[in-house]
């Protein structure tokens, strides 16, 4: 009853999933749903769900979080955000908008930034799934995380996990990065305190340490 | 009260800087010198909890957890007016991992419409009606939609303008008083005044009310502008919702809340349940922001409070994204009539302002004081009506009325100098009479290049530059009600306590330096507790209040300490305390210098675990303007905007921003540049994007929800940079106020200004999007 193979058997779903639904209804509204959805959530392929039924009722699915497979009951609506924070007790992942349009959910699965509260649970599967716990490595901060605590680049604090998960992204995969790339890797990220001018400042100097 | 005379820094350096003879209270620390010669204070310090938010450690109320705990869902009207005949909760009541579920009932109270109906009457869409605990948010969400509400439907208004019709249908038939939490602050706004939906006016604030006579001040004018500005609505949208976790035993009710005001939650939790203020202990460490709207424990609060009383289980219970919109605060919109007449020599005769704006159900529409203080003016009235519409209640939103204000008044000062034929800039220097404003303008101008600025209208191409000005003031408020608790502990360790909640502005590092400072530590050395009601009470995060109410005592507080620990060491090395410093972690002799002792040792000389001193915040030296805390001087802003408006597309963006700011004594340059920033980026927010859709047939907000709701991401965020300028008044023992509000009033009437550079062609409209920069250059009709 507990493994990812279901999920690979697992038959096409009847009904609409969730995240086409809330893609279909982004599409029908005005471009500024363009300008700002998550530039990852765009890039992002939705496996192909074939094999078994799942529910209604929960039931036990392994998955690898922060390089560690950890067990856990969840029901077939359950969102990978809710998975992380409800059942794992990883609550830096934040819920902010639900629907994909804020960024404050970011989580990699197999290294790339993804919305987690647009993926099922069961979806998962066996990629791995990283976290903002996950960024600090054996105690030491990620040079991003150093130069967001030594630019201010956090306010309230809210948007600051999903806003360092787009920003280590983008500073682990892009030699020297300037101005636009920061700007174009955040672009999904809202930060309601208005807290941009030192993210982009803080990442700017992190890629410097890091080249 | 024993006093003494103190000679304190007064005054802008570079510019003005002096001295002034304060007498201050005998107990309070020695005078600090000018920010150059502190240690702690006034510099890049890092903020104490940046560690926990970077690496998610972060606990806000949204992500506890509590053994047992249940989850909450409201349920809320879909009817913008009715009354309701019934409620059947019996589909809802058998849905398995359903634990309660708690209707809201009608309880009539003085002053407002009543009826005797069971349950309240429906005034707006989103108004909560009932909630359901369940096991799992899911469950409750479910059970949520299956309880049916019968409604009779009332005629209901939403439009601004269509409630100011006399046949409009009438929100409330009976007065409305005023609602603690309203949308502007300063003007007092009566509701039991006026006809149908519009009440008041309201025509005078705490400055005072009309002044001159306005038909002699507009005889003596050579130019008179004359226009109607209009403002949107606009939410607040913090990232995280309004909610608790409440968790109530038989002692004590414990609130975790994501609030701005720990205390007023207290009070009012305190005063629905009827318990002593001691038995309700409400905890806020981390706040996912609030910008004006969380200053209350709302419906949410009593509902989750009602739903753990009767389940005996802890309840979570934070609201969704389209909740937060429909109920939980908005900034109300303005139609501003604003007349202003000056003489050729730019001496302004008169300013006559009427100002119309809904806060939905609630009151404090208005447009601030900003025209009444900004300029000097002998001939001034004002008229502020409150509309009342079926729409969610308006809050406190950065600057409330002020921030509407600044838009008409700014724009409408700009205009004058442009029949004076003079440059924006140089006029407000000629009427101007704030010595910070002048010192912001100069030093602003000249990093923003203000020189730059070509002739209106002059810009070539299809996308044209424009560079505007706007100004603002915002008054010191002090808050009495800011105690601090500084505890030395022996063999080491300094703590703060206070219930004063950090929002995210930084109130933690600014405490922990001035303790830093006075006890000659470094921050890292200092422990701050914060944001919880079992401490020392502590003020409100509203109005720019907390740095210059809670700064003061946690300084005096620090001071008692060390002075109590100093005793100690004199006694010891026989000498006198007063010969005593400590600077650099060790406590020092001021004339024999082989005399040496850390910290650390020195708090082994307790008799006793600790040392505790508490400190209130005492009137300002020099006493205040009004009893409660109106301090004298304010909070002035100059920004400078730069725009480029494609005149094909409509498009507008804002490629710069200069700030020049001043907040008396600044702690925390980083700190102050983040929220100017945020400020900024708000008004930018204001000025282009951000607009509350309404659908009138039906009462629903269309745009409930963040992909809709249009704020700026990173690609529309300006180049923004800030000038901070220190400006000494010797009116605290730290003599510092806060920034948040000053952040965000002039930033639209700026673009405003700025965009009518480019393009020619003025807009008395926000937001301006690409359609009314069209619509303004005849593109399209």
């Amino acid at each position: 009853m507990e493994n990812k193979d279901q999920d690979r058997e697992s038959k096409p779903a009847k009904t609409i999933s969730r995240r086409s639904f809330i893609r279909g209804a982004g599409l029908s509204t005005a471009s500024s749903v363009l300008l700002t959805s998550n530039a990852f959530a765009l890039e992002y392929k939705e496996p192909l769900a074939t094999g078994k039924e799942f529910g209604p009722d929960a039931m036990t699915i392994k998955m690898k979080v922060n390089g560690i497979t950890k067990s856990l009951s969840v029901e077939p609506r359950t969102t990978l955000a809710s998975a992380l924070r409800d059942h794992l007790e990883l609550t830096g992942t934040k819920v902010v908008c639900d629907r994909g349009s804020c960024s404050a959910c970011t989580v990699y699965l197999d290294g790339k930034p993804v919305n987690s509260c647009m993926i099922s649970a069961f979806d998962v599967g066996d990629k791995e799934v990283t976290t903002i716990e996950g960024i600090a490595k054996n105690g030491e901060l990620h040079p991003v995380q150093e130069a967001f605590i030594e630019h201010d680049a956090s306010q309230c604090g809210y948007c600051t996990p999903g806003m360092v998960m787009s920003c280590v992204h983008l500073v682990d995969n892009t030699p020297d990065p300037n101005l636009e790339d920061v700007k174009n890797a955040t672009r999904g990220n809202l930060c309601r305190c208005g807290t941009y001018p030192h993210v982009f400042k803080a990442t700017l100097a992190a890629a410097k340490k890091t080249i | 009260m024993d006093t003494r005379k103190e000679k304190f820094p007064y005054g802008i350096p570079g510019h003005n800087l002096g001295e002034v003879e304060r007498e201050i209270p005998v107990e309070e620390p020695p005078v600090w010198p000018v920010n150059d010669k502190l240690k702690v204070i006034g510099k890049r310090v890092t903020r104490i909890d940046a560690l926990e938010k970077v690496t998610g450690k972060a606990i806000y109320t949204s992500d506890i957890k509590l053994p047992g705990m249940l989850y909450a869902k409201m349920l809320r009207s879909n009817v913008p007016h009715a009354t309701i005949s019934s409620i059947d909760i019996s589909k809802a009541k058998s849905l398995a991992g359903v634990h309660a579920i708690h209707l809201i009932e009608n309880t009539p109270k003085e002053g407002e419409e009543n009826s005797t109906d069971k349950y309240p009457m429906v005034k707006y869409v989103g108004q909560p009606l009932a909630g359901v605990a369940a096991e799992s948010l899911e469950i409750a969400k479910e059970a949520v939609s299956l309880i049916k509400v019968n409604y009779e439907k009332k005629p209901f208004v939403i439009d601004l303008e269509a409630a100011m019709e006399i046949n409009a249908p009438i929100v409330f038939d009976a007065p409305v008083t005023q609602k603690q939490d309203g949308g502007d602050v300063g003007e007092t706004h009566d509701g039991s005044k006026g006809e149908g939906n519009v009440r008041g006016p309201s025509t005078s604030s705490f400055f005072g009310g009309p002044r001159g006579n306005l038909e002699e001040g507009f005889n003596e004018a050579d130019v008179i502008v004359e226009r109607t500005y209009r403002t949107q609505v606009h939410t607040h949208m913090p990232l995280e919702t309004h909610g608790v976790v409440v968790d109530w035993n038989a002692d004590v009710m414990t609130v975790y809340a994501s609030t701005q005001n720990t205390a007023a939650v207290r009070n009012e939790m305190a005063s629905v349940f009827n318990l002593p203020k001691s038995k309700v202990r409400v905890i806020c460490e981390f706040m996912g922001g609030g910008f004006g709207a969380k200053h209350s424990a709302g419906s949410f609060g009593p509902m989750a409070a009602n739903l753990a009383k009767k389940t005996g289980r802890p309840i979570w219970l934070m609201l969704d994204r389209r909740e937060e919109h429909l109920a939980e605060g908005n900034r109300p919109n303005s139609i501003q009539y604003l007349k202003i007449g000056a003489k050729k020599d730019g001496t302004l005769t008169g300013i006559q302002q009427r100002s119309h704006g809904t806060a939905g159900v609630g009151l404090g529409a208005g447009v601030g004081r900003i025209a009444q203080i900004l300029y000097p003016c002998p001939n001034f009235a004002t008229e502020q009506y409150d509309v009342l519409t079926n729409a969610g209640p308006g809050a406190a939103w950065r600057a409330p009325g002020n921030v509407q204000g600044a838009f008409g008044l700014e724009q409408a000062i700009d205009e004058i100098a442009e029949k004076l034929n003079v440059d924006p800039l140089s006029y407000r220097d000629h009427i101007d009479k704030s010595e910070v404003r002048k010192v912001e303008r100069q030093r602003g101008a000249e990093l923003f290049g203000w020189s730059r600025r070509q002739p209106t209208g002059s810009s070539k191409g299809v996308v044209k530059k424009g560079l505007g000005v706007g100004q603002s003031t915002w008054p010191r408020f002090v808050s009495l009600d800011s105690s601090v608790e500084i505890k030395i502990h022996k063999g080491g360790g300094v703590e703060i306590r206070s219930s004063v909640q950090d929002i995210g502005t930084g109130t933690k590092t600014v405490l922990a330096q001035v303790v830093a400072e006075e006890l000659g530590l470094q921050v890292k050395d200092i422990k701050v507790n914060i944001g919880d009601t079992f401490f020392p009470v502590g003020p409100g995060s509203g109005g720019s209040v907390v740095t210059g109410s809670i700064t003061p005592p946690t300084r005096n507080a620090a001071f008692e300490a060390k002075m109590a620990l100093l005793k100690l060491v004199a006694k010891k090395w026989e000498t006198d305390s007063s010969e005593l410093f400590i600077a650099d972690g060790q406590v020092g002799h001021k004339k024999d210098t082989s005399l040496k002792m850390s910290f650390k040792e020195a708090t082994k000389l307790m008799r006793t675990s600790q040392i505790s001193k508490i400190a209130s915040r005492s009137d300002d030296y020099g006493g205040f303007q009004q009893p409660w805390g109106l301090a004298y001087g304010d909070l002035g802003s100059v920004q400078f905007a730069e725009v480029s408006v494609n005149t094909d597309t409509g498009f507008v963006k804002v490629d710069r921003v200069v700030a020049a700011h001043s907040c008396g004594r600044p702690l925390n340059i980083g700190q102050l540049e983040s929220q100017i920033n945020g400020g900024v980026i708000q008004g930018v927010s204001y000025a282009l994007y951000e607009n509350r859709v309404m659908d009138n047939s039906t009462g629903h907000m269309i745009n409930a929800n963040v992909d809709q709701y249009k704020v700026p991401f990173s690609m529309e965020i300006p180049e923004i940079e800030t000038v901070i300028v220190e400006e000494y008044s010797g009116r605290s023992s730290t003599d510092a106020y806060g920034i948040g509000e000053p952040a965000n009033i002039a930033t639209a009437a700026a673009i405003a200004n700025a965009v009518y550079n480019a393009i020619g062609v003025r807009l008395y409209e926000i937001p301006i999007t690409p359609s009314s920069i069209l619509k303004a250059l005849s593109k399209v009709s």
